[in-house]
């Protein structure tokens, strides 16, 4: 089964990366045990934090609801095991923002008991599409290729726009990580019966299994199952082995040959992109009626003696992953959670594998050390940047906290996948320095919607008080004209009855 | 006749640049100039720059009878920002508050109103002889509730910035 590759004309800049997947790829898929203790962050994705539902001293079981979304976004959270709920408290997480955030730690009985799924699951093929969505939704799905933006919504936002094409993500760009890779090549079927769910919700005709050229197993096992599934709506496609090609905008281009626009989404130009870990997950809970409570993910690096691909059960730490892969080299130094381009470094492995987790990574002490120097202008990181963007002004700018050339310049469009930092000869790390800026944008926009809200409010307010003031004198002046009005007679009227009760007295 | 096409020309280059030129470096009319100023005020309406509200000092720093170091909720942010627009020199802020908001002791409140009216942002809810609470998310920390208070039940208390620590 041979797919059609693309030639790289349509997508700008990018870097051939040196894979390093040959190693955690060797073997299968295993299965971690179940640990003695689940960390469980009620925030594992975009949006609002998950309001806690049990507490502690709690029994829970397998796929139990620990926490329900809360807010306009968000996803909730199930127990991955049977056990008892013994706190809520912060623990270490591997976050962008902040190092601790509120968890529900359960100590599991090993017993692995699952919770009873009260009513009938009815094929989902006789559902409407809404009703199948708000069933996605309670599985507590998201988008496994790193960013977490919960599925339900993400679909239901795709479902207000004009959608074509689903395109399943499995560009795994990324250097060392390969668990989507591993997915592909062991449950190709499930996959695409996700897509085909997908599909359904969607009420979408046509959908493209995307898969990177340098993985010629996951396309084989994907054309097996394809061929037996016999569904002519899914075609597999091959894209060529460049990083960030994976990249939801980018993979976009290269597929459907459309650009996103500036600061829009994919469903601006018709396609919907979801990865195909997500896609699996959609088919364990729809099909098997199973949640989000295990993932597979990559442990690889210099400093893992074993790298593999495991599934996990999420709120696993990863200090009990690596061990159950056989434990650091011994001149391991450094942990990443993620990949080296865009994963964040860890100062402890205590931290929980969350729905986001894709890759733990653990290096070795290296003798580089990246002095940064002075930008020399010479343009390199701009010929790489996939979003064509100007990182070397944006810098500038950056430094000069400049937010109104920041937005000119288009910061908000960075994909932050460190093309540039890698390129860049005086080692200036960009990427940190775009995501403090972003961040300070969105504080500054915050603050001024803070501002203009009270200013209304205090307007508001001055307008009441003269219109009751207003109100106030009017009364009076009204009550002063009838007293003129009825006169002196009325006066006398009044003192003459008084006169008479304190006569009477 | 070229001679003069080309003069005309020139003239009229030389004046667009000029006034494009003059249009955004210039100061616009004070009206708007208060506007402006206006926008980069916190809108706490705190009166602590000795003005009763923003739009106040903003029309007193455009005409130049206040400085614009005296605005502590905008912090030096504020003070930078304004001395762009302006055109004048940063100095350093009279004063510095941290960005906090204002908690009704609800045990202790005899529900006297006091705070309820001075709050410029109506951000305090209640009625008479019942307990009266703040709207966190509308309070802009101005402290002008806690002086009316009759029993001392209102404190303030430092804003967490949203996201980053939870």
């Amino acid at each position: 089964m041979t797919a059609p590759t693309y030639d790289l004309g349509n997508l700008h800049g990018g870097l051939r990366l040196p894979g390093h997947k040959a190693a955690s790829t060797a073997e299968p898929i295993r299965d971690v045990p179940i640990p003695s203790q689940l960390i469980l962050p009620i925030t594992q994705h975009v949006g609002d934090p998950a309001q806690p539902v049990v507490g502690a001293g709690d029994r829970v079981l397998k796929g139990q609801v620990v926490a329900e979304p809360d807010g306009t976004l968000g996803a909730p959270v199930h127990a991955s095991s049977s056990g008892k709920v013994v706190a809520i408290e912060p623990w270490p997480v591997s976050r962008r923002y902040g190092d601790s955030a509120p968890c529900i730690i359960i100590e599991c009985d090993g017993e692995d008991r699952a919770f009873e799924t009260d009513g009938r699951w009815e094929d989902y093929l006789s559902l409407q599409p809404a009703d199948l969505l708000l069933r996605i939704l309670d599985g507590g799905i998201v988008g496994l290729g790193g960013a977490v933006f919960p599925t339900a919504q993400k679909l239901m936002q795709a479902r207000t726009c004009k959608i074509e094409t689903l395109i399943l993500n499995g560009v795994e760009c990324e250097p060392y990580i390969s668990c989507d890779d591993m997915l592909m090549r062991e449950r190709a079927a499930e996959i695409l019966s996700g897509a085909q769910i997908l599909m359904h919700a969607m009420q979408i005709e046509s959908c493209f299994v995307a898969v990177e050229s340098d993985k010629p197993d996951a396309l084989h096992s994907l054309g097996v199952a394809l061929a037996e599934l016999d569904d002519a709506r899914l075609v597999l496609k091959q894209v060529p082995t460049i990083y960030p090609s994976g990249g939801e905008d980018q993979l976009v281009q290269l597929v459907a040959n459309r650009e996103v626009p500036s600061g829009g989404l994919p469903t601006d130009v018709g396609c919907l992109v979801q990865n195909v870990g997500t896609a699996a997950a959609v088919h364990d809970w729809i099909i098997n009626h199973e949640p989000l409570i295990s993932r597979v993910t990559t442990v690889a690096g210099d400093g893992i003696v074993n790298p593999m691909n495991v599934r996990a059960r999420i709120g696993t730490t990863i200090a009990d992953v690596v061990e159950f892969t056989g434990g650091y080299a011994e001149r391991a130094d450094h942990l990443i959670i993620g990949g080296p381009m865009t994963g964040k470094s860890m100062s402890t492995d205590r931290v929980p594998l969350v729905k986001a987790t894709n890759s733990i990574l653990v290096v070795l002490k290296t003798s580089f050390q990246g002095r940064e120097l002075p930008c020399i202008r010479c343009g390199d990181c701009a010929a790489v940047c996939p979003v064509q963007l100007l990182p070397q002004q944006l810098f500038r700018y950056a430094c000069a906290d400049n937010e109104a050339k920041l937005r000119e310049f288009g910061l908000i469009d960075c994909i932050e996948c460190g093309c540039c930092d890698l390129v860049c000869p005086s080692h200036i790390p960009l990427t940190a320095n775009f995501q403090i800026a972003k961040s300070r944008i969105q504080e500054l926009a915050d603050e001024k919607a803070r501002a203009e809200r009270a200013r209304r409010r205090f307007e508001a307010r001055n307008e009441r008080l003269e219109h009751e003031k207003q109100q106030r004198e009017a009364e009076l002046a009204r009550q002063k004209e009838s007293a003129k009005q009825a006169g002196p007679a009325a006066i006398a009227e009044i003192l003459k009855r008084k006169q008479q009760q304190g006569e009477e007295d | 006749m070229w001679i003069a096409v080309l003069t005309i020309a020139l003239i009229a280059l030389i004046a667009g640049l000029a006034l494009s030129l003059a249009s955004r470096r210039l100061p616009a009319t004070t009206d708007d100039l208060v506007e402006r100023v206006n926008e980069l005020l916190p809108q706490t309406q705190c009166a602590q720059c000795g003005y009763p509200g923003c739009r106040p000092y903003a029309t007193a720093v455009v005409e130049g009878t206040a400085e614009i170091n005296l605005c502590p909720p905008g912090g030096e942010a504020t003070v930078r920002r304004l001395a762009d627009l302006l055109g004048r020199e940063i100095m350093p802020l009279v004063e510095r508050v941290e960005p906090s908001v204002a908690v009704i002791d609800e045990s202790l409140c005899i529900g006297c109103v006091h705070c309820r009216n001075a709050c410029p942002v109506d951000a305090i809810v209640g009625a008479p002889h019942f307990m009266h609470t703040v709207i966190q998310s509308e309070c802009t920390g101005c402290e002008l509730c806690i002086a009316p208070c009759p029993v001392d039940c209102i404190s303030m208390r430092p804003l967490v910035s949203a996201g980053l620590s939870t």
